[in-house]
């Protein structure tokens, strides 16, 4: 399949690839793993007249670590984001993400930045960055901006990113005190995205009770949602496995659960508390041996 | 645009449309046909050729996109007129039934023992989960990938 004709550019520095943007408005794409952007060129569901690759753009991936906060270059790929030992130390709710992102091609090629981007309702790193509590740093011809990962993404293949701006890198602030953090899965067979992803991310009191939790959902919404009802549930609770049993059960509660080829409202909002009780359970573990 | 790729160690310079998938480059361009088209969305595998050391589906990135990098085929593997050790195993394990997903299959499977190479059964199994077998002939291909493994 060919996608339909562009124009294709290779600018050197941010500055470029913004003056690119300006440029060409509306009809310019950035092109960063192609792993979401080509299928949809190819099925010419995306037919931009300008393709940005911003491949030869310095500074735009690596994981590094700076005051308190990991920060991942957005052209990072999936397999260095889930191979990188500061991610594998410090974040391992995220390198076990990583693992489970499409197939190894896909993650040898696609990056964090782009899939924020592309915003995928059924894709893994919103549920992890949200329950993460990341945000994600944009640069415009006008300055740069820090989002949430929770405020960029508002709909399915939608975010707040202008036309102009460029997805610069991913801040994931470290947690601090006694956490833990797990994602759970249950993977589509073919597309492996999510049908439903649960990320939990747990602190404990030193008494052993639940002193805060993030818990973010994916694939069962239009976009990455946080269970609010369990995190208020678990509050100030011992993270016994009825009490979390009983939290998880309400994962779905309040949410807009959406149907789609995968199944079901209600049987997503039944996954959703199966992989949100998974989820936790394993995040309260990884806090107890800390 | 002119791209310059070094394809299985030769250097190869040609005029391509931005719109050109690497599968179709390799294919249509260079004439090496061992890199199959299979579902041409991403998801089979059987377009696998390793970009820079790394496997990749050469159906989902643009040939404009490898200009300047190495690009190892199915066809780059043997040495001297000899099969590679991950070929002559497909081979002595009947690795294969239809032999359409097989240069795919052999690529991910080479890039799978450069980064592992002794995996398990259940690593060799979950590494080559973006190459699909319609044949579905994988017990032998995992006994294959064993096979290449121990030759080292």
């Amino acid at each position: 399949m060919y996608a339909a004709p562009f124009e294709y550019h290779l600018p050197t520095t941010v500055a470029e690839a913004l003056g690119l943007l300006e440029k060409f408005g509306d009809e310019a794409k950035l092109l960063s793993g192609s792993q979401s952007l080509v299928p949809l060129m190819k099925l010419r569901l995306a037919t931009p007249g300008h393709v940005v690759d911003l491949r030869k753009v310095p500074g735009l991936s690596g994981v590094t670590e700076s005051g308190g906060t990991v920060v991942i270059g957005a052209m990072t790929t999936h397999y260095e984001v889930g191979s990188s030992p500061l991610v594998r130390t410090k974040l391992p709710m995220m390198a076990e993400a990583a693992g489970q992102i499409g197939d190894t091609q896909v993650r040898n090629l696609g990056t964090i930045g782009g899939s924020l981007a592309h915003a995928d309702p059924s894709a893994d790193w919103p549920a992890v960055l949200a329950a993460l509590d990341a945000s994600v740093r944009i640069a415009s011809s006008r300055g740069e901006r820090n989002v949430k990962v929770e405020e960029l993404i508002v709909g399915p293949l939608t975010t707040v990113l202008a036309p102009g701006e460029i997805l610069l890198q991913v801040r994931v602030p470290l947690p601090a005190g006694r956490y833990g953090g797990a994602y759970e899965k249950l993977p589509h067979p073919a597309s492996r995205f999510a049908i439903v992803g649960a990320a939990a991310e747990v602190f404990l009191d030193p008494g052993g009770k639940v002193s805060n939790s993030r818990i973010a959902l994916t694939g069962i919404a239009s976009k990455v949602t946080r269970a609010g009802y369990v995190e208020q549930a678990l509050l100030g609770k011992a993270p016994d496995p009825a009490a979390i049993k009983s939290a998880a059960a309400r994962a779905a509660q309040g949410i807009e659960v959406r149907a789609d080829l995968t199944g079901s409202a209600e049987y997503k909002a039944n996954l959703a508390a199966v992989y949100t009780e998974r989820a936790v359970k394993r995040a309260v573990s990884r806090a107890l041996e800390r | 645009m002119n791209i310059t790729v070094q394809v299985n160690g030769v250097s190869e310079t040609r005029s391509v449309e931005p719109r050109v998938l690497l599968v179709h480059f390799l294919r249509e361009n260079l004439g090496l046909t061992g890199t199959h088209v299979g579902c041409d969305t991403s998801q089979c595998g059987a377009c696998t050729v390793l970009l820079d050391g790394a496997a990749v589906k050469s159906c989902s990135l643009f040939a404009v996109q490898a200009d300047g990098r190495k690009v190892t085929t199915i066809e780059g593997l043997s040495t001297d007129g000899k099969l590679h050790a991950m070929q002559q195993a497909f081979w002595d394990q009947h690795g294969l039934q239809c032999g359409f997903c097989t240069p795919g299959m052999i690529v991910s499977a080479c890039h799978l023992l450069e980064r592992n190479p002794n995996p398990s059964e259940a690593e060799i199994r979950e590494g080559l989960e973006g190459n699909l077998c319609r044949c579905t002939g994988y017990a032998n291909i995992v006994k294959a990938v064993q096979q290449a493994a121990r030759a080292g």
